[in-house]
This record gives C-alpha cells, structure tokens and sequence, in this order.
C-alpha cells in the first residue's frame, strides 16, 4: 500500500515536473534560457518519474534496465545541451538582456 | 500500477511532447528546434518506459534505452550541419589582430 502511494506521488511529481519544464520553453524569452526549461524536464522530471517506475517494479531486471536509462541520460543530457549551447555561441547568437539592465552597471 | 497514476502521467507526456512539438515548430532560430526535438526524445523515452509498466510488456524498456541512444547521437548529428572551427578572433572579448579558422 505504502509502495503504491510512493510510486504514485513519484510519478506524478515527475510528471508536473516535465510539464512545468515544457511550459518554461515557452515562457523564457531566449533560446539560452530555453536550455534551462528543458535541463528542468530531463533531471528532476525524467528522474523522479523512473525512480517512481523503479520503485514500482521492485528488485528485477526491469528496475537494472530503467537505472540504466537513468545513468545513460546522467551523462548524454549536459553532454548534449552543452554541445547545443557550443553551437549557438558559435553560430553567433547574441543572448537576450532586459532592456534598461546589462552592461557593466547593470 | 494505478490507473489513474498511468492515465495522468500519460496524459501530461503527451501535452508536453505536442508542446515540444509546437516549440519545435515554431522557434525563431534552428537551435531552439534542436533542442526542442531533444526534448521530445527524452519524453518519448519516458512515454515507453510507463507504456512498458501499463501494458506489461517489459520489452518497451529495451526499445527506452535504445532510442535514447539514438536520440544523443541524432542530436549531435543535427550538430554537425553547423559550420565547426571556433574562430577564436570573433570571440566576445578577444581583440582580433589576425583571424584563424
């Protein structure tokens, strides 16, 4: 019973968490801090959502496989958004400031 | 598994894939499509993962981890059409008095 309510709060905090990430790619006004929406959706919400499903499944096989998504993703995500990052500085994207801060005052 | 737990979940995996898509679709610059198309991926990942734990088939999870492999190496693919070299001269805060590509 416990396990039951663990796994289904795990799961749906993970699943608020993706969603609240897809809404922060449309909500952050430049493509730099659209990078952080979508880290948001790929460590707190796909973690919490297979640590859920984790919990589920119990001591199996299953449990190995989806901590292996886990650990895979712990090293290809930053890999991977950093890698995209790199891209648009090198592409020349400028990344967006309020107007009226930035600068050496603001 | 719960089948409200699995209803729920599904349902917001697949407001956030159409979202994704949405941004996907409409990003001012290429790179915001890149990312959004690796946003997808990663979700698609997870919609298998609870497809396997609902339908009990636990062979989906073997599909989750191949296709985000995949995913990686199609979103530094993408990467790769974009011109390589960091030209060091053109670097914010770098003076340029001869330029290298």
């Amino acid at each position: 019973m416990i396990m039951e309510i663990l796994t289904a709060a795990a799961i749906g905090i993970g699943a608020l968490f993706v969603l609240m990430g897809v809404i922060g790619l449309f909500r952050f006004p430049d493509f730099f801090t659209r990078i952080h929406a979508a880290g948001v959706t790929d460590t707190a919400g796909a973690g919490l959502f297979i640590l859920g499903l984790a919990l589920h499944s119990g001591l199996t096989v299953a449990t190995l496989k989806l901590l292996f998504i886990l650990f895979f993703s712990f090293f290809t995500s930053p890999t991977g958004t950093y890698a995209v990052a790199n891209s648009a500085v090198r592409f020349g994207l400028q990344p967006w400031i309020r107007p009226g801060k930035g600068g050496a005052d603001g | 598994m719960n089948e409200y737990t699995v209803i729920g979940a599904a349902a917001a995996l697949l407001v956030t894939m159409g979202l994704a898509l949405l941004r996907a679709i409409l990003g001012p610059t290429v790179h915001d499509r890149i990312l959004a198309a690796n946003v997808f991926g990663t979700k698609t990942v997870l919609f298998l993962a609870l497809l396997a734990f609902a339908t009990d088939r636990l062979d989906l999870l073997d599909l989750a981890i191949a296709y985000s492999l995949l995913n990686f190496v199609g979103t530094l693919a993408l990467l790769s059409f974009f011109p390589r070299g960091y030209n060091r001269a053109e670097s914010p805060g770098h003076e340029s008095d001869q330029s290298s590509s």
